[in-house]
């Protein structure tokens, strides 16, 4: 008796499910589909799909002011990010393999500090960081961005990598030692081959918030020339009338593809790395 | 046999990046910026100690501050508990053997990869403004234009819709909790004659408390902070109905360059964002489980 009512609260399920993966996924399909569309279809109809797809609103966006075009924007996004992601995960696997891997003096102060720092709101420093750094002559570069990470102020990060060491036995350091490795050795060609899917996590994760940045860029970079995409894209909001929606909807649209096509590459890895870690804010 | 870690100086010399980085990049500037908030300094010429001046001034005649705290109390109030909320019943739905599972999982996940975003927070402002396409929608079904982004009453909501969408971060982490959950645990509910809501009140929520915790705390530091959508999509407004404390905070140190008393402000967010969550955590003791044997 009980079986049908269980199949109806199942079929009941896959309704809400897919309902709700619409509502989720329908302003970014909207984006798309007004990328495509001439700027009075923009405003009359409720249809996804382009009547007749235009592909100007992309060749006109593109431009930007002229001086200064989309092909700068991402330029420039990608130095400031690939640098910020590669020193990331550098200093996260030292940082993570010191204490995962060693005992010293201070070891579980120290690693209760990297902790409490995870919860130390960002807003608090911001301010005599941006001194320290204008001090240092870094504003209008990406040092503001790379040093950080490559100084491990992430410690999220850091505690990521901590959790991933725990997790790999400890005979493969034995083994290594015993073959007359150093440790930096038995890291690099022992435990590192190990850590992709944590790698992929820390890459993932850190690529789509220096890309996603918004504050920080807004504060240290005021060239326009060394825009990175999200201040190029609030620029091209502000300067443009409202008959130019398609292009910022293709401009936006262009904005969020390569975090999007990351995560869909490392998207393995990276759900094994959550997993394994159990992490994620 | 028992390994032994290795006990030796050289761990310091790989955890030395972050010793210097929360040294130089971290504790110098909260010491700094603790400093300037009882002082005068601008970006330009030297600072001069004012005493509690500047916390006076904001806590007796700062209209500007009293409103955005009231306006990021909502916010956090409204975004995380509903955020969280939603994570929690998406990740049990899609826990009972759903086809498609990895499916669901990733389209859920999406907007948390795009949701702080610039990009984001333009559409959000296109999808809500009066011609745009939520109220083509609802038009649809007969019911007149909503002022989402230009009524006071309603911006805030709007803006936190941002926030919300992004529940699939929340909702991995809970996924990955209840996949923990030992199997036994339902059995032995089954066998006692528990039905669903009584299983998941007495077994599912408290075993997945430690994550609910942990969810709770980092959303609402985040929550507190957060700028990039409310600054995009209604710059605060209107009548300073979205301006959130990130927002306040960049116009007194950024804008303004007000840096002692945005340092101030800073730091009274931070005491509250303390509170909060020693609050949280306080009161966890009564409601978070951790598992005997974990």
């Amino acid at each position: 008796m009980t079986r049908p009512k269980i199949k109806y609260s199942r079929i009941l399920a896959y309704v809400l499910l897919i309902a709700l993966a619409y509502v989720m996924i329908y302003p970014l399909l909207w984006m798309v589909g007004a990328a495509f569309k001439t700027n009075d279809e923009i405003f009359g109809t409720i249809s996804l799909l382009p009547k007749n797809p235009v592909f100007g609103a992309f060749k006109a966006g593109w431009v930007g002011t002229g001086q200064y075009g989309f092909s700068d924007y991402l330029k420039n996004t990608f130095y400031m990010v690939v640098p910020t992601v590669f020193f990331t995960v550098l200093s996260s696997v030292l940082v993570g393999y010191g204490f995962a891997r060693f005992d010293f003096p201070l070891k579980r102060a120290l690693f209760a500090i990297m902790l409490s720092t995870m919860m130390l709101p960002a807003t608090v420093i911001i301010i005599p960081r941006y001194i320290f750094f204008k001090n240092l002559g870094w504003l209008d570069t990406y040092l503001p961005f790379i040093v950080p990470a490559a100084l491990g102020c992430f410690p999220f990060f850091n505690f990521m990598m901590v959790q991933f060491f725990r997790g790999l036995p400890l005979e493969i350091d034995e083994s290594g030692k015993l073959d007359g490795c150093n440790s930096f050795v038995i890291l690099k060609d022992l435990l590192l081959p190990l850590c992709t899917s944590a790698i992929f996590s820390v890459i993932v994760f850190q690529f789509v918030w220096t890309w996603n940045d918004f504050m920080n860029v807004l504060i240290y970079i005021s060239s326009v020339a060394k825009y990175p995409i999200a201040l190029g894209l609030r620029m091209t909001m502000d300067i443009s009338t409202e008959f130019d929606w398609n292009q910022i909807m293709a401009m936006s649209l262009i904005a969020i593809l390569p975090p999007v096509i990351v995560f869909f590459a490392a998207q393995k890895y990276f759900v094994e790395g959550i997993a394994t870690t159990g992490m994620k804010v | 046999m028992k390994i032994k870690k290795n006990y030796s100086y050289s761990g310091y010399l790989y955890i030395l990046p972050w010793i210097l980085g929360f040294l130089l990049l971290q504790l110098v500037p909260l010491v700094n910026s603790f400093w300037y908030s009882f002082t005068n300094f601008q970006l330009l010429g030297k600072a001069q100690f004012l005493g509690l001046d500047n916390y006076k001034k904001i806590f007796l005649s700062d209209a500007v501050f009293r409103q955005s705290l009231k306006v990021t109390f909502y916010y956090v109030l409204i975004a995380v508990p509903l955020k969280i909320a939603f994570a929690l019943v998406i990740a049990i739905i899609l826990n009972q053997n759903i086809k498609g599972i990895n499916l669901f999982r990733t389209l859920y996940y999406i907007p948390s990869i795009l949701g702080g975003s610039v990009a984001i927070s333009v559409l959000w402002k296109y999808l809500f403004m009066n011609q745009g396409v939520v109220n083509n929608i609802i038009g649809r079904f007969g019911i007149g234009a909503i002022d989402w982004l230009g009524d006071p009453r309603l911006a805030l909501g709007t803006v936190s819709l941002v926030t919300i969408w992004q529940f699939g971060s929340s909702m991995l982490l809970f996924l990955a909790g209840l996949k923990q959950i030992p199997v036994s645990l339902y059995e032995a509910a089954k066998i006692d004659g528990a039905g669903r809501m009584r299983t998941f009140w007495s077994i599912t929520l408290p075993e997945l408390s430690p994550i609910v915790l942990f969810n709770l705390i980092m959303q609402m530091i985040n929550a507190f902070q957060d700028f990039t959508s409310a600054f995009i999509i209604t710059q605060g407004g209107p009548l300073k109905s979205t301006y959130l404390y990130g927002l306040m905070l960049y116009d007194q140190g950024f804008k303004f360059f007000k840096m002692g008393y945005s340092s101030a402000l800073s730091w009274i967010l931070f005491a509250i964002i303390l509170f909060f969550s020693s609050l949280t955590f306080g009161s966890s003791q009564s409601w978070v489980h951790y598992g005997d044997a974990k």
